[in-house]
């Protein structure tokens, strides 16, 4: 077995850091091995930010978004995160055979209006059809460019003791909506997808503030993978409060009916931004009215999560290890 | 003089994994400890019955379904998971009557359902089996290893190696069982035996309930879930229940062999059991050399104890079963706790 690929190599949990980390080691150079979101490329003075990223995801159209949408927002977002401006990006398709026109076509309209939104333009693209069963109907690769505006600062995967975290609105939509489509529990809700390009509210935050030191957004393995991961690279401990995150109702109980922990679970228009405490509340109102203050950086538990429980308690949060699956009872 | 410790037993998984997410057990007064039951499905499904789903799931025409939790359950053979990555026809399904609609869509399978779970889970495989009657679907079958809280709890509370003061009692299984049979186990085993939702502070109230009737020694069970039990519980779903099982002994993972702790197809239904179906014989497992889930599901040891926890076995390469469910302690330890 040890020699295959399992699901829970895709997963965002720790066997997909190891895998990316072991095939990252062969193509190990300055840049890839700061493992942002974004590449950052210094080309006579100016910098570029690129990023790419495969979309798979079942159902293809979803409540708050379909595959097309994801795949624009999904790179424009990881642009941003490296506080980029997204301008270009490529469109890969892979297709297996006998996929409806129609279909396609509703997705390339999705993709068109998603650029249009995100002010990003189609460049380059490319398509591959394969035969049935090599694929699941469609899987979409996009490649974003983008050009960063240093003006003296920069945005890098590592925090600083004191600052604070935010984030601009409540958790764990995407991942419960692509549940609630796929497996067609019936939850009568308004549970939607939370799949949005984020570039803009990217700009509000860093004209609030000169002090942002990341910028993230927690994506597959949910909030607490994404703190971990930057827990890990700065060598810092990170303190969040869970009544401080947002989250609406619908989805805690969906979450609580299936016995899933939100922290886990994919967001796709989420992103945290650590910036200096004093700057803290002008970053939140920049943002508007769902982003909170959720936590902080700490120079004590060294590379380690810990949530205050609204019990008054606290415990570690870890890293996801491996798929949340619903409980039996 | 020290005063001994008030030990308290939450005998559901779900109880175990939201004391750990709320942090519960740091707020406890020094001399109350919690420790952890055999009341997480997957932890007790015994070796054996895991090695008959994945011995079955080889077979050609066999799509095997399952609830999530018991995909990475390791076997002497591997996991269900592993033989999906294998190409073997695995699916996760959310609800038992999915099972039916698969069964309907391929007519040349076998669609087996590899069912686990107490009395909560049970009665909805039961009415799944009953709508397959119903509807003459005749390549669905269960393979039934279905359990009962109330032969786990005796065998717990007569144990001489334990001593328990107290159950903390799981408000899902109490929704369908409601609080009666209880009764049983406070005054025979003088056990106070107290039902409680999986709030932060339902866990808080019920934990303070239990204190006060051990401290003034008192074994009642109570109820501290009132929006979803009462006494006599969901008289339909063990009118189901009944009309399809009967109480079997059965071996529990740890525990070995309780009597009259399981549930298996009456004759009237036994075309649909997967056992009779595919009569697969299992080699005697062996024991995992380091595991001690056996202790842990009795609560005669805690995770903290294991020297594989966190190096050898975690829950990406789980070993013990207590490590696999995301109910179970070690996973609930590892997690929360370390």
């Amino acid at each position: 077995m040890k020699d295959k690929i399992t699901l829970a190599h895709g997963n965002g949990g720790r066997l997909m850091h190891e895998l990316i980390k072991r095939l990252c080691l062969k193509f190990s150079n300055k840049i890839l091995d700061e493992m942002a979101d974004a590449a950052e490329l210094e080309v006579s003075k100016k910098s570029l930010a690129f990023s790419t990223d495969s979309y798979v995801i079942k159902p293809l159209f979803f409540p708050g978004g379909d595959i097309g949408k994801l795949a624009v927002c999904g790179t424009v977002n990881d642009i941003s995160m490296k506080g980029a401006t997204p301008l270009f990006i490529s469109l890969a398709f892979i297709i297996e055979e006998g996929l409806p026109i129609s279909v396609l076509d509703k997705i390339t309209q999705s993709i068109k209006e998603a650029a249009k939104k995100a002010k990003v333009l189609v460049v380059t693209g490319d398509i591959k059809v394969v035969e049935k069963g090599a694929a699941d109907k469609i899987f979409i690769n996009t490649s974003g460019i983008g050009v960063i505006d240093h003006s003296g600062r920069h945005i890098g995967a590592k925090a600083k003791a004191g600052d604070a975290i935010i984030i601009n609105g409540p958790i764990a939509e995407h991942g419960m909506a692509i549940l609630n489509a796929r497996e067609k529990f019936g939850f009568v809700s308004n549970i939607k997808s939370d799949c949005r390009n984020l570039n803009f509210e990217v700009r509000k935050c860093l004209r609030a503030s000169r002090n942002i030191s990341v910028l993230r957004d927690p994506t597959r393995g949910g909030l607490a993978t994404t703190l971990n991961e930057i827990a890990d690279s700065s060598n810092l401990g990170i303190e969040i409060h869970e009544d401080k995150i947002p989250i609406r109702p619908s989805v805690k109980k969906m979450c609580d009916i299936l016995g899933f922990d939100p922290l886990y679970v994919a967001n796709e228009g989420k992103f945290i931004s650590f910036v200096s405490a004093k700057d803290a509340q002008k970053v939140r109102r920049a943002l508007g009215g769902s982003a909170r203050v959720i936590g902080q950086v700490v120079s004590g538990h060294k590379k380690s999560v810990h949530l205050n429980t609204k019990i008054g308690s606290s415990r570690i949060l870890q890293t996801l290890e491996s798929d949340q699956l619903p409980r039996i009872c | 003089m020290k005063r001994s410790k008030i030990k308290l037993m939450e005998v559901c998984g779900t109880h175990t994994m939201a004391i750990a997410r709320f942090g519960i057990k740091k707020l406890l007064p020094e001399d109350v400890e919690l420790i952890s039951g055999p009341g997480c499905p997957v932890c007790v499904t015994s070796e054996t019955d895991i090695d008959r789903a994945i011995e079955i799931c080889r077979m050609n025409d066999v799509i095997m379904t399952t609830f999530g939790d018991m995909m990475r359950v390791p076997g002497a053979s591997g996991s269900l998971s592993e033989m999906k990555a294998k190409g073997h026809d695995v699916r996760v399904l959310y609800s038992p009557l999915d099972a039916l609609s698969i069964a309907k869509k391929n007519p040349k399978k076998k669609v087996v359902f590899m069912g686990v779970g107490f009395e909560t889970t049970s009665p909805t495989i039961a009415a799944t089996v009953l709508r397959a009657k119903e509807e003459k679907i005749r390549n669905f079958f269960v393979l039934a290893n279905f359990k009962l809280v109330f032969p786990a709890l005796r065998a717990i509370s007569e144990s001489k190696k334990l001593n328990i003061d107290g159950f903390i009692c799981p408000g899902h299984v109490s929704v369908i069982t409601g609080s009666a049979p209880y009764e049983r186990i406070a005054t025979r085993y003088k056990k106070p035996c107290v039902i409680m939702g999986f709030e932060a502070a339902d866990i808080i109230k019920g934990i303070k309930s239990l204190i006060k009737q051990i401290k003034s020694h008192e074994s009642k069970a109570e109820i501290e879930y009132k929006r979803a039990v009462n006494r006599k519980g969901n008289k339909t779903a063990q009118d189901i229940l009944g009309t399809v099982f009967k109480v079997e002994d059965t071996e529990w993972r740890g525990l070995g062999v309780i009597p009259k702790s399981g549930l298996k197809f009456k004759d009237k239904f036994q075309h649909f059991d997967a056992e009779k179906e595919f009569r697969i014989k299992i080699a005697k497992h062996k024991k995992i050399r380091g595991c001690i889930c056996g202790e842990v599901l009795q609560g005669l040891k805690a995770p903290r104890d294991c020297k594989m926890l966190g190096t050898a076995c975690t829950p990406s390469k789980p070993i013990g079963p207590c490590m696999v469910s995301s109910e179970g302690s070690c996973a609930a330890y590892y997690k929360y706790e370390r």
